[in-house]
């Protein structure tokens, strides 16, 4: 039986000063309260590549892109109904990161998995961001509790309901996890060192395929990412 | 003769029971894990999960926003007959999961692979899957949905009988470090195996080794069962927890099922089914009786046959 400690709890606004994010630790468990907006690859083609206007004021509404689509419907007289709430993985949004900051000023990026380590001093840190990830990759209730009215949701004709850019009124919505700092250091990267150091052990004995992949590694503590 | 009323309205039910609720079987299985748990963030990880799964249910509301890509694994009994046939069938579970997707509400996960094209309802080409079986006895239909995540925590290898048992574990832990990274895989999870058949049935033998076994099941055959019990315990050994952070809870269990391969391969598939297991299932019966569980009781004897006839046991009843 484990006797593991408590992290520590902290509510912080969607619109965070450099002060409160400062003071954020890797690891700390983060609440949130204010508008949110969902951007994922949709949106950021239709604001980066095509140019449209984006419908919001960012970052003085918000500085805080989720990378989610909700599980939500829009009714026939167009009020929403939101059910579960989840990210999706944030890796694959490399390409347009850097420009969407300079863009939208965000300053928390809120998904799956984090960034890369090059993600984060690129652009997060010039920027003054920081990642919080969410919980388990399944608290979808939970955050959808945190969620306390659907305020908008643009660009759903173009884009579909998974891709449209949700925007969600917070209160103490959480549970996130701080996974970079301002510093741009990377909470998944301290742990995947830390256990990387086990993994020779566990392989022990077991042997290569006979038959090789093109692209194939053996470095185990490879990140995957980026 | 099996009402298609009764088959779509439960069939939306089923949808909603796997969106909100958790198997029992997995809740066991993740609190077991929990319990032993020593890693700070793993623990609290699991901890938030154990509260989320409570919320779901009060609220009705899916466990996780990404409520998967829904499909059907459907199983009749030998004398079984759909009022409809099986067009109506299949319209009827194809409606239920459009009905489902706007009424749990579900995310409109499935689209075109190349145009994005997004119907909303989580149909279109092939989308949802439906997937037969069948039993020697009785009038019945069991309808079992699945919706397993679709991105990450699945791979499939070509192996070769040299490569041996060790081989088996190294691309076992390939797969489980490699998207356990970062928690891609939603870990702890139930591993799915599939070994041997040809590529295309060694990825299906696998997802239903992971999507249509419960936690705490044992392949019949007593080797295998006790290469799953290993394969447990060595993925919880590798020092990785709940999101890729230190700990102990990879697998909450690894199941194992074979099919017959060609003579110089071993096939081998990995797929991991995740902190949300989303499965639901029911019997359908031709009086329009239904009962609602849990277990989809997938591989049975006759599922896992080896012989060329098969003889009904003698006790076998008619309605199992």
């Amino acid at each position: 039986m484990g006797n593991p400690s408590k992290p520590r709890k902290i509510r912080l606004s969607t619109t965070p000063t450099r002060e409160a994010l400062a003071e954020l630790r890797l690891g700390d468990i983060v609440y949130l309260d204010g508008l949110i907006y969902t951007a994922r690859e949709g949106v950021y083609k239709r604001a980066l590549e095509d140019n449209a206007n984006i419908p919001m004021e960012l970052p003085s509404e918000s500085a805080a892109n989720f990378h989610c689509s909700p599980a939500a419907t829009i009714a026939e007289d167009g009020s929403f109904r939101l059910g579960a709430v989840t990210a999706t993985a944030s890796f694959r949004f490399t390409k347009w990161i850097g420009d969407w900051m300079a863009r939208s000023g965000a300053k928390l990026i809120i998904g799956k998995g984090g960034m890369s380590a090059k993600d984060y001093q690129e652009h997060f840190v010039p920027n003054g961001a920081i990642y919080l990830t969410t919980v388990g990759y399944g608290t979808g209730a939970l955050l959808g509790r945190g969620v306390k009215r659907v305020k908008a949701v643009h660009w759903n004709k173009e884009l579909g309901l998974a891709q449209a850019m949700w925007v969600l009124e917070a209160e103490n919505m959480g549970p996130f996890i701080v996974e970079s700092d301002l510093a741009g250091n990377s909470l998944f990267e301290r742990e995947n060192a830390k256990i990387s150091a086990n993994l020779a052990k566990v392989y022990e004995g077991t042997v290569p395929a006979v038959l090789k992949r093109f692209g194939e590694t053996d470095d185990r503590s490879d990140e995957m990412i980026g | 003769m099996i009402p298609i009323d009764v088959i779509q309205k439960t069939a939306e039910i089923l949808m909603d029971k796997a969106a909100i609720e958790i198997p029992q079987d997995y809740l066991d299985g993740l609190k077991a894990a929990a319990s032993v748990e020593d890693g700070d963030l793993s623990s609290f990880v699991l901890e938030a999960m154990l509260e989320n799964y409570e919320a779901a249910k009060e609220d009705r509301r899916a466990m996780c926003g990404d409520t998967g890509t829904p499909r059907w694994y459907v199983k009749m009994g030998n004398e079984t007959q759909i009022e409809g046939g099986p067009i109506a069938l299949e319209a009827a579970l194809r409606r239920a999961t459009a009905n489902a997707t706007n009424g749990v509400p579900l995310r409109p996960n499935r689209v075109h692979p190349l145009w994005r094209t997004d119907h909303d309802n989580n149909v279109g080409i092939g989308a949802p899957e439906i997937e037969y079986g069948y039993e020697p006895g009785g009038e019945w239909i069991d309808l079992i949905t699945v919706h397993k995540g679709g991105l990450f925590g699945t791979d499939y290898r070509m192996l070769f009988p040299s490569d041996g048992i060790e081989g088996i574990k190294r691309f076992y832990l390939d797969c489980l470090v490699a998207f356990g990274k970062r928690g891609l895989a939603c870990q702890p999870a139930i591993i799915g195996i599939g070994l041997g058949g040809c590529k295309d049935t060694c990825m299906v033998l696998g997802k239903r080794a992971a999507c249509l076994r419960v936690v705490g099941s044992r392949n019949s055959d007593p080797r295998i069962a006790e290469l799953e019990l290993e394969l447990k315990e060595l993925g919880n050994s590798i020092g990785m927890g709940a999101m890729g952070f230190v700990g102990k809870s990879m697998v909450i269990d690894a199941n194992i099922e074979v099919g017959y391969c060609h003579t110089g391969g071993m096939q081998m598939s990995v797929h991991a089914f995740c902190l949300s297991s989303r499965r639901a299932v029911a019997r359908v019966f031709a009086d329009g009786r239904v009962e609602y569980r849990t277990d989809p009781d997938w591989f049975t004897d006759y599922q896992r046959r080896e012989t060329v006839e098969w003889e009904i046991p003698q006790n076998h009843e008619k309605s199992a």
